[in-house]
């Protein structure tokens, strides 16, 4: 088992390298260059002008050494300049990183809060009033456009109510830890309610599949509780699968948030990455690409590595 | 069709799924009302480009049964259009996407040996790529750079031909690999051992006798991935990425939603609600689908 996750993380690095190049390749099929966007503020600049930028950055060779010399580069820890942020890549990311992750957990943990014991009720009575509810509930979450369920929550609680923000991280000029977390609400609602659908449906089918295992019925009837057999021997079995889809989701979260932070204006990740793409910021749009891919990767190898340390049957065959 | 066929079958248990006959006539309305628009539009005495700066965000009327837009267009009208744009998208994809799907998990599945392993470990990596921000990334080339000639790209259906070809290219990869598991599950049987004994070349044995063998989860996982393909599009076109305007998509109608929001959130509303039915129906639909033509398999995931 232990070769076949290490063969896994061997195809992540060879996925990684082949990314880094292809999205290398795409930054050079936006639209304009870095000396475009350096001639377009500064109308001093002749063609002429721009042909020496072009050879002094290293602009007008092949797209193979250009690559190397950018990989080079990274690898000496030089990821370059933000040109929308005049800092370095690494400082205009810091904080946004921060906002995601906060941004994430708390959807994450309100998702499953929610999804896993609806789910798992849902699976005691398959056929049920409650079950059919449940499951309409789920169709209805994956079939939900996020930036619309972004939108109708502001028009709701921001525009007709007006209880609660409509968009940013704090009020402007700062505020408390309740104003913080009044910004918070909405968008960490919008993402939950996004993947509650998701986890409802696999909680749900996991235990059903649990359930009509033979030693379901052979702790039963050994005479244990229908409760303990459920919260002691199913539900700890049917969230095997569950682990490994939150482990598959944390990478797709971390720029599946792109739209929702966009929608409210909230300084995270995604919406770095959306405004770098737009802004023709070549450097910081790359490197937070790549940290995406990496962070995908990675939560793949984990889903991987999951199923194998929750589920000792993987492990000896 | 006789009855006691595997298709009469079929027909039976898809029936008695009510969501997914609901949702049938759901979309053929829907469907049906968009491929109809210049008729309703005539019967409203309505055009659908028409801009009026005196009547901006008007509430609905007689002139115009679900107000105007912030240029004064009417909603309706745009909605149909936007209709026709949406579905022919999301169809359009999906059929693409489940084409590449099937040649790729045919090949491997039929062939095996290196070229299985090659093309799923490319499967694998496009699966375990971050989606959306790709996608935006791949909007944002510009074709130009591509060497695509000036003339193609002014056309207004260059956009959508843009937002077609790149989800597809990332969109194959369930139908790759429902159709690589089915394959193998086939090609030992004896009706495909039999086809190689009378000489039948391999794009034979795969199109005539393993394709037919195939279909039912091919068919399933398509309409499952039309309501995931309307979704992004919808996405990119709100974000400006999509479909371009003056075309309208349901997507590219909320663009300006989020400035609006104070001044008119009603505009918000309907192109969304479109959205989240049309969705809703064909993922009701591929379920009842997948329960008609597949009753043993697992319940199905669908991934937004």
């Amino acid at each position: 088992m232990m070769r076949h996750l290490l063969s896994r993380l061997g195809q992540a690095v060879v996925v990684m390298i082949v990314m880094s190049f292809v999205i290398y390749g795409l930054m050079g099929l936006m639209p304009g260059d870095p000396i475009d966007v350096m001639i377009a503020t500064n109308p001093n600049l002749t063609a002429a002008d721009a042909e020496r930028l072009r050879a002094l950055h290293g602009l007008d060779q092949p797209l193979l050494e250009r690559y190397w010399n950018w990989l080079s580069a990274v690898a000496g820890g030089d990821l370059g300049y933000s040109r929308l942020f005049g800092r370095p890549v690494l400082e205009v990311m810091a904080a946004p990183l921060g906002n995601t992750a906060l941004l994430m957990s708390l959807s994450l943990l309100m998702a499953l809060a929610v999804a896993l014991p609806l789910g798992a009720a849902a699976a005691l009575r398959p056929n049920s009033i409650f079950d059919r509810l449940v499951n309409l509930l789920a169709f209805a979450g994956i079939s939900m456009p996020v930036f619309w369920l972004a939108l109708m929550l502001i028009i709701v609680f921001a525009v007709m109510l007006g209880v609660l923000p409509a968009g940013g991280v704090q009020t402007v000029g700062g505020g408390d830890l309740v104003d913080r977390a009044r910004h918070l609400v909405l968008p960490v609602a919008t993402l939950s309610a996004a993947s509650i659908g998701q986890y409802v449906r696999h909680m749900r089918a996991a235990m059903i599949e649990t359930l009509r295992n033979d030693y379901i019925r052979t702790a039963r009837a050994k005479g244990a509780g229908w409760v303990r057999v459920v919260t002691r021997h199913a539900l700890r079995n049917a969230l095997i699968p569950v682990v490994t889809i939150l482990a598959l989701d944390v990478g797709t979260l971390f720029s599946g948030a792109l739209i929702t932070e966009t929608v409210f204006a909230y300084p995270g990740m995604g919406k770095l990455i959306f405004d770098s793409i737009m802004g023709s910021d070549f450097n910081l749009a790359l490197t937070a690409l790549l940290l995406a891919t990496g962070l995908t990767l990675l939560g793949n190898l984990l889903a991987d590595a999951a199923y194998v340390w929750l589920d000792p049957r993987t492990a000896r065959r | 069709m006789k009855r006691g066929s595997p298709l009469a079958a079929a027909l039976r248990r898809f029936r008695r799924n009510r969501w997914a006959v609901a949702s049938l006539i759901a979309l053929a309305v829907i469907a049906a009302a968009a491929a109809a628009a210049p008729l309703i539009e005539a019967m409203l005495g309505i055009d659908p480009e028409a801009v009026d700066l005196l009547a901006r965000n008007a509430p609905p009327s007689v002139a115009h049964p679900l107000g105007t837009d912030e240029l004064g267009r009417d909603v309706l009208a745009r909605l149909l259009r936007g209709g026709q744009i949406s579905l022919a998208v999301g169809l359009a994809t999906a059929v693409i996407a489940a084409v590449i799907g099937t040649i790729i998990g045919l090949l491997a599945g039929y062939y095996g040996g290196p070229l299985d392993a090659l093309l799923m470990r490319l499967t694998d990596g496009v699966i375990a790529l971050p989606l959306l921000p790709l996608l935006i990334v791949l909007a944002a080339v510009d074709p130009s750079k591509l060497g695509l000639a000036p003339e193609v790209l002014q056309s207004p259906l260059a956009g959508v031909g843009r937002i077609v070809v790149i989800i597809a290219l990332i969109g194959w990869t369930t139908v790759a690999r429902l159709v690589r598991a089915a394959t193998l599950a086939v090609r030992s049987r004896e009706f495909v051992r039999a086809a190689v004994a009378v000489g039948a070349g391999p794009a034979r044995i795969m199109l005539r006798h393993i394709l037919p063998n195939v279909a039912s989860p091919i068919i399933v996982a398509t309409t499952l991935s039309v309501g995931n393909i309307i979704l992004l599009e919808s996405a990119l076109s709100f974000l400006g990425l999509g479909v371009q305007p003056p075309l309208p998509s349901w997507g590219n109608m909320l663009t300006g939603a989020l400035e609006l929001i104070w001044s008119a959130p009603a505009l918000a509303v309907w192109p969304g609600a479109l959205i989240f039915l049309t969705v809703l129906a064909f993922n009701f639909l591929g379920d009842g689908l997948q329960d008609a033509l597949d009753p043993k398999a697992e319940t199905m995931q669908v991934r937004a």
